[in-house]
């Protein structure tokens, strides 16, 4: 899988490396001697200048090396590796497209109560007549209750993501942790495990998700994990199949040779290198809880008492929008979830395409 | 690629359990499949039984008393409320009460609807034809639009073909099935502004019409939920050929094919479209589920009236037994027709399962 990625992009960001990088890597050769660098230590030479004044400006910091101990650089190794993550990131369009849509996404979610106003769903003293067209004064019309359209769907936003996100990352967290473990001990564990992982692989999602949000109460967090229960397994296969790449390295080998056990393999070895792996899934994921979400509230098994776009859709449904052709009241919500859900399956191919480039090629 | 070509340990092993080293490749490559087959069905028959199991405990998480559920607050005196549990064997331990499921539902006995007062076997007969039938055109639409879509854009990598066939397959994906159909019935059947109506807005059949006209009607009836169905689902099997074809496409093989001096059409349907349906057919199998799923929500937005529509009725009321009958039913399908997939899959490809 990722087996490949780790050389060219070293290979690629040796040279392309910034000024506080390099100052960087002289302070780590003063606290901690040359030995750990390689490769790294190339920079510092070929601009001497540069990086003692860097060192100079950052005594403080110096001291801060020499306190944290071996730990400090991982750190200017990883902040290296997301700069250059983000240089190559920047080269896809489509993905800089989703990524723009969904930070506006989430400036107006999070800004909605002082957008809308969080009175915005009430049906008590609604502000229009029931079902009016879009209008200067209601953008995008009213919905059956006499509500601002376009309020709801900017409030709906909230549910939308906060479900998703929480939904994806529960997920995830299941699939890797089922992958780590099952690529870690071998044996009949990894065998239980992966049948079951093949079983929820072949399973109707959306069957499995209602069938237990029918029988939990309504509620976001049922929601949240029906979603999370039956998503997990492309994860946990893909996390396990680079945990068995990652274990087949030299490096674990020492790692048990110097006394690591288990606990220590897994999280400190095993983890970080499959985080991006895990972070391109969770992306992916994200675009597909969304859209569960809507279906099982458009199947009238989310939570009622909250504003969701799948919710509006399904008001609409039962309104009678549909028969009436009151297509204002259908294409607002269903546009935003769309919209939503291809930004994150625009940034997710994104990620997956820096962090994997024989995909890249694939894709 | 042969048998001959296996690595040779696995023929070794092969030769020795089956004793078939003299009698040739034939029976050795037959030996090995049946192995395989064995193993596959082995793993479906634990999966099926693993369905059996989740759809027992799962409708027993359901909090309250099923049969204060049943009779629906109705004054029921405590004699009956037993009379009641004895009848649906809950006064029964637990595993016994498994044992009773298991045994019922595997002679079809998915226990009795509480909204329509029938059994649940019997609505589920009456409503597969009309699944398999939407489900079948789809399938087939949307298999052949996404193989020879992907192909073709794959064929023409980078192209601006290429960019509006993947960005487009990309966006149907993330479009949510019931708001397509919805916007489909509201364009199409109802009409906006001054496009007429040129559909039915659902439903199956108008009633009264005999011999070809009936099958023209059902037709006319077919048109919006089958484009709903394609529209969201075609995508997937785009792009998944179309990687499939990309990984294919720097293959030696495709250079000693042009090397030939064969047309670059046959090069592609010859050579590089046979390797690449591989891969496609058990991801297409594999997200069979999936399409479960739209089946569901396209049925119950057009008032189709197969199991996804009855799944939906059943949720809304919630009749549990209903739902419960439609869940062994759509989880067991599609294990059934992934091991159908594993066991042809060799048959095409004999790199597989030896």
């Amino acid at each position: 899988m990722t087996t490949g990625v780790t050389p060219p992009a070293d290979a690629r960001g040796a040279d392309a490396r910034g000024a506080d990088v390099q100052g960087a890597d002289a302070r780590g050769a003063d606290a901690q001697g040359a030995d750990a660098r390689g490769a790294d230590a190339r920079g510092a030479d070929a601009r001497g200048a540069d990086a003692q004044n860097a060192a100079a400006q950052d005594a403080s910091a110096q001291d801060a090396a020499a306190h944290a101990g071996p730990r400090r650089p991982a750190w200017q190794r990883r902040r290296r590796a997301a700069a250059r993550f983000w240089r190559q990131y920047r080269t896809h369009r489509a993905g800089l497209a989703g990524l723009a849509a969904l930070v506006l996404c989430a400036l107006l979610a999070l800004t909605a109560p002082l957008a809308v106003g969080s009175d915005v769903a009430g049906v008590t003293d609604a502000p229009g007549q029931p079902l009016a067209p879009p209008s200067g004064r209601f953008w995008l019309g009213t919905d059956r209750y006499g509500r601002d359209l376009l309020g709801l769907v900017v409030w709906g936003s909230r549910v939308s993501l906060l479900v998703g996100l929480l939904a994806a990352v529960l997920s995830v967290a299941i699939g890797a942790a089922v992958g780590i473990t099952a690529g870690h001990f071998r044996g009949a564990y990894a065998t239980v495990m992966m049948r079951v992982t093949d079983w929820f692989l072949v399973m109707p999602t959306l069957v499995l998700a209602v069938a237990l949000t029918a029988v939990l109460p309504r509620s976001l967090g049922t929601v949240i994990l029906a979603i999370g229960v039956t998503t997990w397994p492309t994860t946990a296969r893909l996390v396990r199949a680079q945990t068995l790449a990652v274990e087949a390295r030299p490096y674990i080998e020492r790692a048990r040779a110097l006394g690591g056990g288990h606990a220590h393999v897994m999280t400190r070895h095993v983890l970080p290198n499959v985080m991006p792996l895990v972070l391109a899934q969770t992306t992916l994921m994200v675009s597909s809880s969304i859209l569960t979400e809507a279906t099982l509230a458009f199947l009238g098994l989310g939570d009622p008492t909250v504003v969701s776009w799948g919710g509006l859709l399904q008001d609409a449904r039962e309104a009678g929008a549909v028969s009436a052709g009151d297509w204002w009241y259908l294409v607002p919500p269903g546009l935003a979830i769309a919209g939503v859900a291809l930004a994150f399956t625009l940034c997710g191919r994104a990620v997956e395409t820096v962090l994997n480039p024989r995909l890249g090629v694939a894709r | 690629m042969t048998a001959d070509a296996a690595p040779p340990p696995v023929e070794e092993v092969a030769g020795r359990t089956t004793g078939a080293a003299v009698r040739g490749p034939r029976a050795r490559t037959a030996a090995a499949y049946l192995r395989y087959g064995a193993a596959k069905l082995a793993g479906a028959a634990v999966s099926l039984f693993a369905v059996l199991v989740t759809g027992f405990f799962l409708f027993r998480l359901i909090p309250g008393d099923p049969v204060k559920t049943m009779t629906g607050g109705r004054p029921v005196s405590a004699e009956q409320l037993a009379q009641y549990r004895r009848e649906f064997g809950l006064d029964l331990p637990l595993w016994e009460q498994f044992a009773d499921y298991c045994r019922k539902a595997l002679t079809g006995d998915l226990g009795t609807s509480y909204q329509f007062r029938a059994p649940v076997i019997d609505k589920i007969t009456e409503a597969l034809p009309n699944t398999l039938l939407l489900t079948g055109t789809a399938f087939v639409l949307y298999t052949v639009l996404g193989i020879v879509l992907g192909t073709r854009a794959a064929w023409r990598h980078g192209r601006l073909g290429d960019r509006i066939h993947t960005g487009l397959a990309l966006t149907l994906y993330s479009v949510p099935s019931f708001w397509l159909g919805l916007l489909l019935i509201v364009v199409l059947a109802v009409g906006v502004g001054p496009v007429p109506g040129l559909f039915p807005t659902g439903g199956m059949e108008s009633g009264g019409e005999e011999g070809l006209a009936h099958v023209l009607d059902v037709a006319h009836h077919l048109v919006l939920p089958v484009v709903t169905l394609v529209a969201v689902e075609y995508g997937q099997t785009l792009l998944v050929t179309r990687s499939a074809l990309l990984d294919e496409m720097g293959s030696d093989y495709l250079t000693t094919a042009r090397a030939k001096g064969l047309r670059d059409d046959l090069v592609r349907r010859r050579h590089a479209v046979p390797n690449a349906l591989l891969p496609t057919v058990t991801l297409v199998f594999i997200n069979l589920g999936r399409t479960v799923a739209g089946v569901i929500l396209v049925e119950t937005v057009f008032s189709w009236p197969g199991l996804g529509g009855l799944f939906y009725q059943a949720l809304s009321v919630p009749d549990l037994p209903l739902v419960q009958g439609l869940f062994l039913l759509f989880a067991s399908a599609v294990i059934i027709m992934n091991t159908l997939a594993d066991l042809v899959y060799p048959l095409l490809d004999p790199r597989v399962g030896r």
